[in-house]
């Protein structure tokens, strides 16, 4: 990818922001890199316009439903291994003994929880060991970034684009 | 508002919220080091005591029969009750989208979390032998031992670790982009160290898509994990035959109390902090009226709760039911009761004068009453019920004794100690959340209502 160039506008507001990425996507750019010191409603609309919804839910079902069957396995095998007779009732009840219950909900939330935050660092690219160069200390605090990856030949349009736009500060 | 730049000064921009937030750990005066010594004071007491126990033996804890649960469970139902009110902003008030639960939310969670961790030392200073904590997990074993999974004590096991692990958590997927944003604020070895927490946190759209995603989803377990938690610590009484205990009424009513005390101890943490770290712009009068109110809602179902329990006492005709309760309101513990009902029945109606719900020294007050309160109702449903079940020659007096005393005392220490340590470490408001409730920066304003 030694010849894609990227191209960072630095924002103050979130509507230039949102004029920008709609200008760049009606020329044709799509691969972009937004920064945003909180998740902006406006500008997620322009970008989630044709994504897919993101795929942590998928973690969270799988190990959600590990927790339950691991709770299940674990409940119904054990009072084989060490039959109490608690309350004239049999060791194990199927499909399940209603005791048994609470501890499955409780593994199901446990590994469904656990699950969805691996989804999200390992969806979000997370953890990140160095510093993308494009990414600038201001954008965690009170400015908007937008990085372009385009074609070398192509950055002054993009600059152009973006300072067009409104960008205080356009670089490569 | 017509022109963005002619924002009222009472809301801050997001430079603002960056500022303040940091300025919350600069390096705290005297007033601070004073409060941590007092604090190491009374934690040492607390290691002393519970060494002297577990040298002596539980006799020092003044536990004999029938009164084999008495303080230290008392003062676990309450610290898991305190933790309550975290995961009930973070994740329930999250989902109904509240917004004033933004500026008050991070110190909440910190509060839930060591106040789960201060009740997890209870189980295993009331065990005693400290040593054998381990046999209460699911494990293969020599001895070939399993717990009884149909116990809830066994349940109690499960559901806490769970809320202790499913809160911090939470806890941590909030802090990534603060941390993130203290990362940048930062130099030298500060900065190193809050790069690796936040994984090198950038807030791209990518990151932001599914920490979002990811968000929901934890707030959609905690919800339910909020209302198991307790209801599962209830169940420990209400399972057993106990005369005072054995009631379905106590899931929901251990859940409305667990609220109602934890409103009560976010109030007594976030008051002072407000007050010091100058954090008016952020907790307003609005953020103190709602959580006033929510005081004032539970603490009227509670005494709903308090009807039902000595009508359905009388009214189920059990003689040794309804002697257990005649002997709780009239004999020894008569004041505990009277205690408790003033705290937790007659001092929050106050609030239903509304200029006490934005007062910081009313609310301060009631929120103490309340803890005193709902203290006081563990060890009204532990310690007498116990004292006067169905055999008279079982009945007993419990009385306190200095090393019990201590170490409950010292358990408010442990917390102390913990929350005055986070608050100087880590951001104890939201910086992302405090920013997505304030209207984002435009540049060309038409109505205002962006």
């Amino acid at each position: 990818m030694a010849t894609t160039e990227t191209v960072l506008g630095v924002f103050a507001h979130v509507d230039t922001t949102v004029r920008a990425l709609e200008e760049l996507r009606a020329k044709g750019y799509h691969d972009l890199t937004v920064y945003t010191p909180v998740p902006v409603h406006e500008i997620e609309d322009v970008l989630e316009r044709d994504r897919p919804v993101s795929r942590v839910r998928i973690f969270t079902l799988i190990g959600s439903l590990i927790g339950l069957a691991s709770a299940w396995l674990l409940t119904q095998w054990t009072s084989m291994k060490w039959d109490l007779v608690v309350g004239g009732k049999p060791a194990i009840g199927l499909p399940v003994s209603p005791p048994y219950v609470v501890i499955m909900f409780e593994m199901m939330v446990l590994f469904g929880g656990v699950a969805t935050v691996i989804g999200m660092v390992v969806l979000g690219r997370l953890p990140r060991l160095r510093q993308s160069s494009s990414f600038d200390p201001r954008f965690t605090n009170d400015r908007f970034g937008v990085a372009v990856h385009c074609a070398p030949e192509r950055g002054a349009s993009v600059r152009d684009i973006l300072r067009h736009a409104g960008a205080d500060e356009v670089r490569a | 508002m017509s022109v963005a730049t002619s924002r009222p000064p009472a809301t801050p921009t997001y430079g603002d919220v960056n500022r303040d937030v940091i300025a919350t750990l600069r390096t705290p005066g005297p007033l601070y080091f004073a409060w941590m010594c007092i604090v190491g004071l009374l934690l040492t007491c607390f290691f002393l005591a519970w060494s002297y126990q577990i040298y002596v033996g539980m006799g020092a804890a003044g536990k004999r029969t029938p009164q084999m649960w008495a303080m230290y469970i008392t003062t676990f139902v309450f610290w898991i009750g305190i933790g309550h009110a975290g995961t009930l902003i973070s994740a329930v008030l999250y989902l109904f989208r509240a917004r004033w639960r933004t500026s008050i939310y991070r110190a909440a969670e910190a509060m839930t979390i060591f106040a789960v961790m201060t009740a997890g030392l209870f189980p295993m200073i009331h065990a005693g032998r400290v040593w054998f904590a381990y046999f209460l997990l699911p494990y293969p074993n020599q001895r070939y031992l399993w717990p009884n999974f149909k116990s809830p004590l066994v349940w109690d096991v499960f559901a806490i670790s769970t809320y202790l692990s499913i809160s911090t958590v939470f806890f941590i997927v909030g802090l990534i982009p603060d941390i993130a944003a203290l990362r940048d604020a930062a130099t030298g070895w500060r900065r190193r160290i809050y790069s690796m927490l936040c994984l090198g946190w950038e807030g791209t759209d990518g990151q932001w898509r599914h920490y979002r995603r990811a968000y929901g989803l934890l707030a959609a377990f905690a919800t339910p994990l909020v209302l198991s938690v307790h209801s599962v610590v209830s169940w420990d009484f209400a399972m057993a035959l106990v005369p005072g205990w054995h009631s379905t009424l106590f899931a929901p009513f251990f859940v409305d109390g667990a609220i109602f005390s934890g409103f009560a101890m976010v109030l007594v943490l976030v008051l002072p902090m407000r007050y010091f770290f100058n954090l008016q712009p952020y907790i307003t009068p609005r953020h103190l009226d709602a959580m006033a109110k929510l005081i004032l809602v539970t603490g009227l179902v509670l005494t709903y709760f308090y009807a039902c329990e000595l009508f359905t006492s009388w009214y189920s005709g059990d003689h040794i039911e309804k002697a257990s309760l005649f002997w709780r309101l009239t004999s020894t513990y008569a004041w505990a009761l009277a205690t408790m009902y003033f705290c937790n029945c007659i001092s929050p109606l106050i609030l239903f004068w509304a200029p006490a719900r934005t007062n910081p020294v009313i609310l301060f007050g009631v929120s103490v009453l309340v803890l005193i309160g709902m203290w006081f109702e563990r060890f009204n449903i532990i310690v007498p019920s116990l004292g006067h079940d169905f055999y008279p020659y079982s009945w007993g007096i419990y009385v306190p004794t200095v090393t019990d005393s201590t170490i409950i005392i010292g358990s408010f220490a442990w917390f102390f100690l913990l929350f005055l340590g986070f608050i100087r470490v880590l951001p104890s408001l939201s910086v992302v959340e405090v920013k997505e409730t304030l209207p984002p920066p435009m540049k060309d304003v038409v109505d205002g209502h962006h």
